[in-house]
């Protein structure tokens, strides 16, 4: 292709939003209105599976031995444990420790009476999961260690955080669905819409002698155009409204603030950016592309 | 069961001056009977040949087969050395350039105007932005335009738009000058000044091949005449006429 050629094809990318003007619009609103949806469920998803991290990280497996069980045999067994995939974190602590920790916390003055401690055995492994979903099988290994007195768990938010990433998995794939399917007719009808307009250029250029690529090409630069246009403009719309939200959030409801932990929206838009550009694109070229193939045929 | 004709082959040599080639051409459309059938016809470079008949005849199918917009049912054709029937997709760019096409609903592109129309046709074949700045407005001249160079298509009369597609079918130098009807939707003094473009065009070399139902026009320009009914050539004439058909 000739260097003028290939400056022309772009420039005609750009004069065809102008030619059709409603065609454009029509397309970059279809997009955008997907990819704003898209943006806010993806901007709340990754929020609430940040609050639901967060709560994983916090529950533990607390180990307890049988009276009697050296610190060294407990070592061994936090070593064995800490070979196994699920366990993120193993920590030690000494019967003494498990004192002060209880003093601090329920006594407080009052516990000078005690000379020696009443914990002595009570030296146990605080152990932290990846996945709050293996934990019956940990508990299960665990507690056919010989040497282990008792296992203390939190079951219910065990299961409940699981069954609630389970949730989060499920829904989001369905409103991605729904939200791809929509899109897919929406565009396919603004496509349609174009066509007529398009029809009698592309059937002038064949008869004048234009290769399918030259035929296409205006066709695609025009339609990534669309695509790149129908994608920025709702990112900057959930930007501002995200930082928006946050600010309000964060000054009326103190209580719920500390509790919610948001997302900074720098994070959020890390992978909401490519993700957002790469489909809006994806679409505009895809659908320009497939549009002009039906008419090449001439 | 009765045993079916063999087809006769044509080993017929095509001559060298002879740019367009029809052997026992046979199209049917999916429904009803062959839009042409078993035509056989022989153009040679530099001829001007109207071709006319009735309603329905064959004759737009004729022009659809010759820029390869249709593929026979059956026979050859070839054009320019093209055998239209086995050319390859991708070929079929290349093989249109040497073409220049004129409807009788001129397909302008209303949104642009008379310069870029004509551009247009050159952008597509890839002319260098320097040679489209010097031919098209020559080219304009040569269909008495150039003083309408920068008109939107929806301002200029329909005989002005007739001589915008003419142009743009000329500028990039065409062997053959394929016309449907290119006067259908012009009133007398406009089909004229059509008619002598395409003519002059004729005396410069370029074959050209028009489907006319102007009666007096063909009368009068004394050119070879091929007379289409239901699918076949049933006149075929040098300087002939407009056959009354009742
Ligand atoms: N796309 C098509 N599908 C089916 N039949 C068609 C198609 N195009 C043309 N025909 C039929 O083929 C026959 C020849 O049509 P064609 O357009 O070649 O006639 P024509 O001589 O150009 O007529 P006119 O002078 O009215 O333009 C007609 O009977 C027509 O109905
Ligand atoms: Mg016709």
């Amino acid at each position: 292709m000739r260097i003028n050629s290939f400056f022309y094809t772009i420039g005609q990318g750009f004069k065809n939003l102008g030619r059709n003007k409603w065609y454009t619009l029509a397309s970059i609103a279809t997009i955008t209105a997907c990819l704003f949806l898209f943006g806010l469920f993806y901007a709340i998803i990754t929020n609430f599976q940040n609050v639901v991290k967060t709560a994983e990280e916090g529950v533990s497996v607390t180990v307890f031995f049988n009276e009697g069980t050296s610190e060294d045999e407990i070592l061994a067994v936090k070593s064995d444990l800490e070979k196994r995939t699920e366990v993120r974190e193993i920590q030690y602590v000494s019967a003494d420790e498990a004192w002060e920790g209880f003093k601090e916390e329920y006594l407080g003055e009052y516990a000078d009476g005690f000379t020696e401690n009443p914990l002595a055995d009570s030296a146990n492994l605080q152990i932290y999961l990846n996945d709050v979903s293996m934990q019956p099988a940990l508990v299960t290994y665990i507690e056919s260690i010989s040497s282990v007195r008792e296992v203390n768990r939190s079951e219910v938010t065990a299961t409940t955080l699981s069954g609630l990433n389970l949730l989060i998995a499920y829904v989001s794939a369905g409103i991605i669905l729904v939200l791809l399917l929509v899109s897919v007719f929406l565009i396919s009808n603004t496509v349609t819409m174009g066509i007529s307009v398009r029809k009698d250029e592309i059937n002038i250029m064949k008869y004048i002698g234009a290769t399918d690529f030259f035929v296409r090409a205006p066709f695609v630069v025009e339609g990534i155009l669309i695509g790149l246009i129908g994608s920025a403009i709702p990112l900057v719309i959930i930007y501002f409204v995200y930082t928006h939200v946050i600010t309000y959030v964060v000054s009326r409801f103190t209580m719920l603030s500390s509790l919610l932990n948001f997302l900074p929206v720098e994070t959020v838009f890390h992978n909401l950016i490519p993700i957002s550009l790469l489909i809006g694109i994806g679409i505009g070229f895809f659908g320009s592309f497939i549009t002009v193939r039906k008419h090449l045929h001439v | 069961m009765e045993r079916g004709y063999r087809k006769r082959k044509t080993n017929r040599q095509i001559p060298e001056d002879e740019v367009i080639t029809l052997e026992n051409v046979t199209k049917s459309y999916s429904t009803g009977a062959p839009a042409l059938n078993g035509v056989t016809l022989h153009i040679k470079r530099g001829e001007f040949v109207f071709i006319v008949g009735d309603s329905g005849s064959g004759k737009s199918t004729l022009i659809k087969l010759l820029l390869r917009e249709l593929v026979p049912t059956d026979g050859e054709i070839t054009v320019l050395g093209y055998n239209l029937k086995r050319i390859k997709h991708s070929k079929i760019p290349k093989f249109r350039r040497n073409l220049g096409i004129v409807f009788q609903d001129f397909r302008l592109l209303k949104d642009r105007n008379v310069y870029e129309n004509v551009a247009f046709a050159q952008r597509i074949v890839q002319t260098p932005t320097r040679e489209i700045k010097r031919n098209v407005p020559s080219i304009l001249a040569t269909v008495n335009l150039a003083g309408k160079y920068k008109n939107k298509i929806n301002q200029l009369s329909g005989g002005e738009q007739q001589r915008v597609a003419l142009a743009r079918a000329l500028v990039n130098k065409p062997a053959i000058l394929l016309a449907d009807e290119p006067t259908g939707n012009l009133d007398p003094n406009n089909s004229w000044e059509i008619m002598k473009l395409m003519e002059t065009i004729n005396e410069n070399g370029t074959t050209v091949i028009v489907v006319t139902h102007n009666r007096e026009i063909v009368n009068a320009m004394k050119k070879r005449v091929i007379t289409m009914k239901k699918g076949v050539i049933i006149e075929d004439e040098e300087e002939g006429m407009y056959i009354d058909e009742d």
